[in-house]
């Protein structure tokens, strides 16, 4: 028992116990709350919305944290999985098919519709380096929205019915509009739960973790750390970034599904710029390279906001300050010696403790 | 001549991203920062602008004047509270920081002056017609394209010919061996700024004389198009981000123009990655190249 403790607990596996023991406990605290009614109706609400920027993230911390890239796009896959399971549950629903196969089918969809146009983006977008990379990928996440807010798509006995920019499809008896361009998607039955959010997370996290603690994963870590001599040992660098990219992208599809299956309305500008970079800040607070920590800030950047509304207007001032001052107060050289010093006379004094018994 | 119209206008349109983008790649050739807030400060000093000609009924050049002064204090005063403590930190937490002063000024402005739209009063309307009638072009298009190459030409000049430009140069290229050579880089860095926000100042006023509303989040639209505008010139580059801010203006209004208005957006940005996939630098940025 002593053994397998010790060996979830080892340097390399610390990290994945301890971030799916976090969401584990969350998950139970939560369901309990739920289930004895004392949580307000706004958090239940935001439950299933915190899971998926969860994951989102976890796929962007992959990116920025451990292949080094930056990503100013990540909404954009979100949104790819968002729209592909709208279309997908319409199909399903319209064949009689509701619940959860339907959302399970949705997030597998999502997933690797955003995993296969993100493979198809990383090959341009991997070609550059550094701030170029960074506004690419915010050029495709800016494609990608004005795209699908363009997009128009209904349903009927004859099947899917396509158009773009103008909307010409004339649906027959019992017809039904899945995506009507800018005003985005209406009537999606949502079937998206507490639980099913709660499962993609592990996942996301084993996903993750598997990959960064495979050959694969510290193949990508060395290009990250030093392109020129990763190469030298025969990494390919093209290689390792894409599959970063791939990965990352996917969890952000299947989060985008699980997100868009929550609502029975959304439109395609909710996964903006500014939604790229509100994730790009979970990540960064959270740590780079430290899942739990991105899954800490998410959920509590997610929530803070919503907490803030008893100050009006005042709350997203807060907000913003907030943010800047972690960031001075975390670079801040003068507090960064006084921690280390402290974790020092605390080691110290463990070990002085050690020795007298 | 339709074609020759729309190419006017699109030119007034690049002038107004090229003076934001200088602010966007000057900023960035010598602190090596993104500095998403400069969008921001152009709708600071849109609103500078808009309370002293309607508040305080002055003339257009005592508004530009005081806009100015307005976003150069705003733009040292961000720099000095945010961004110099991280002189030394990792580029993202620096590009948070900014994101940060971004939202903060957004939402402080629309604490103070409310988030609803306000009309930006008329500052240059009328055309003149060319070749008999056959093309009408707006006055505005025209000064803001004049004032755009003045400004152009006058920063070339300082870069080149002052002693401040020499060292704003050389902080570009080496900070420590500036400091060796007796370089005060912060006070180059404030500089940096404080030219950066006044030319947003300039931006600001020349957009709310072609789009009349001012409103909070005015700022991040142009902001992000500028920005694309110098990285496509070549960040860091100065007749990178005029070329880069002109051409951007002319392919925004062609594609509007031409093929659609929805999807003018997509196509910007797809010329963007085209043009940075043939040149990965940008149409006039350096190539660094990794010595081993």
């Amino acid at each position: 028992m002593k053994g397998i403790i010790n060996s979830l607990f080892s340097q390399r596996r610390r990290g994945r116990t301890v971030s799916l023991l976090i969401v584990t406990i969350a998950f139970i605290v939560l369901q309990a709350m739920v289930m004895s009614k004392s949580l307000s109706r706004l958090l239940i609400s935001l439950l299933v919305p915190v899971c998926a920027y969860i994951v989102a993230a976890i796929g962007l911390n992959l990116n920025v944290g451990f292949s080094g890239e930056l990503n100013l796009g990540q909404a954009g896959f979100m949104s790819i999985g968002a729209f592909t399971s709208v279309i997908l549950s319409g199909i399903l629903n319209a064949n009689g098919i509701s619940g959860i196969p339907v959302l399970i089918l949705c997030i597998i969809a999502g997933a690797v519709m955003a995993a296969v146009i993100g493979w198809l983006i990383s090959v341009p977008v991997l070609k550059l380096q550094g701030d170029y990379l960074a506004i690419v990928t915010l050029a495709f996440g800016q494609i990608i929205m004005s795209l699908i807010n363009n997009l128009y798509c209904g349903i009927d006995a004859k099947g899917l019915h396509f158009a773009f920019v103008t909307n010409d499809i004339v649906l027959s008896e019992g017809g039904k509009m899945l995506i009507s361009g800018p005003m985005g998607a209406t009537g999606v039955s949502t079937v998206s739960t507490f639980t099913a959010g709660f499962i993609l997370v592990v996942i996301a996290l084993l996903v993750v973790y598997n990959l960064i603690d495979s050959r694969r994963g510290r193949a990508i870590m060395a290009a990250r750390d030093n392109r020129i001599a990763a190469e030298s040992i025969g990494i390919s660098i093209s290689g390792t970034k894409t599959l970063a990219f791939v990965v990352s992208s996917c969890l952000a599809g299947a989060a985008g599904a699980l997100y868009a299956l929550n609502y029975s309305s959304f439109v395609a500008t909710k996964f903006d710029f500014n939604s790229s970079i509100l994730l790009l800040v979970y990540v960064v607070l959270g740590g780079l390279g430290n899942m739990s920590g991105t899954i800490i800030s998410t959920a509590v950047l997610v929530v803070l906001p919503e907490m803030l509304r008893f100050l009006q207007n005042y709350r997203m001032l807060i907000y913003a300050v907030v943010l800047i001052v972690i960031m001075l107060v975390s670079n801040n050289a003068f507090l960064k010696t006084k921690a280390e010093q402290l974790k020092k006379k605390l080691a110290a004094g463990k070990k002085g403790a050690a020795e007298n018994v | 001549m339709a074609f020759l119209s729309y190419l006017i206008s699109g030119l007034g349109l690049g002038s107004v991203y090229a003076i934001i983008a200088l602010g966007y790649s000057m900023v960035y050739g010598i602190a090596k920062m993104l500095n998403f807030a400069h969008g921001d400060i152009i709708m600071a000093g849109a609103f500078a602008a808009f309370f002293a000609m309607t508040g305080a009924g002055l003339p257009l050049i005592a508004a530009a004047l005081i806009s100015m002064a307005v976003c150069t204090l705003l733009g040292v005063t961000i720099e000095r509270l945010a961004y110099k403590p991280l002189r030394n930190a990792s580029s993202l937490s620096v590009l948070i920081t900014a994101i940060g002063v971004s939202y903060f000024l957004q939402n402080a402005a629309q604490l103070l002056f409310g988030s609803d739209t306000k009309i930006f009063p008329s500052v240059l309307s009328g055309s003149f017609s060319l070749f008999s009638g056959a093309l009408s072009v707006s006055y505005l298009s025209v000064v803001t394209i004049l004032v755009c190459l003045v400004i152009m030409g006058g920063l070339t000049l300082f870069i080149n010919k002052t002693k401040t430009g020499k060292a704003m140069r050389a902080c570009s290229e080496d900070k420590g061996a500036a400091v060796l050579m007796g370089i005060n880089v912060n006070r180059i860095i404030s500089i940096t700024f404080a030219i950066g926000s006044g030319l947003a100042a300039i931006a600001a006023i020349l957009l709310c004389a072609t789009y009349p509303s001012v409103y909070p989040t005015l700022g991040s639209m142009p902001g992000i198009r500028a920005f694309t505008a110098a990285v496509f010139g070549g960040i860091g580059s100065i007749p990178g981000a005029f070329l880069g801010g002109l051409l951007l203006g002319v392919i925004e209004t062609m594609a509007k123009a031409y093929i659609s208005t929805q999807l003018s957006d997509a196509i910007v940005f797809a010329v963007l990655i085209i043009v940075l996939l043939i040149r990965p630098t940008g149409l006039l940025g350096k190539k660094v190249n990794v010595k081993v």
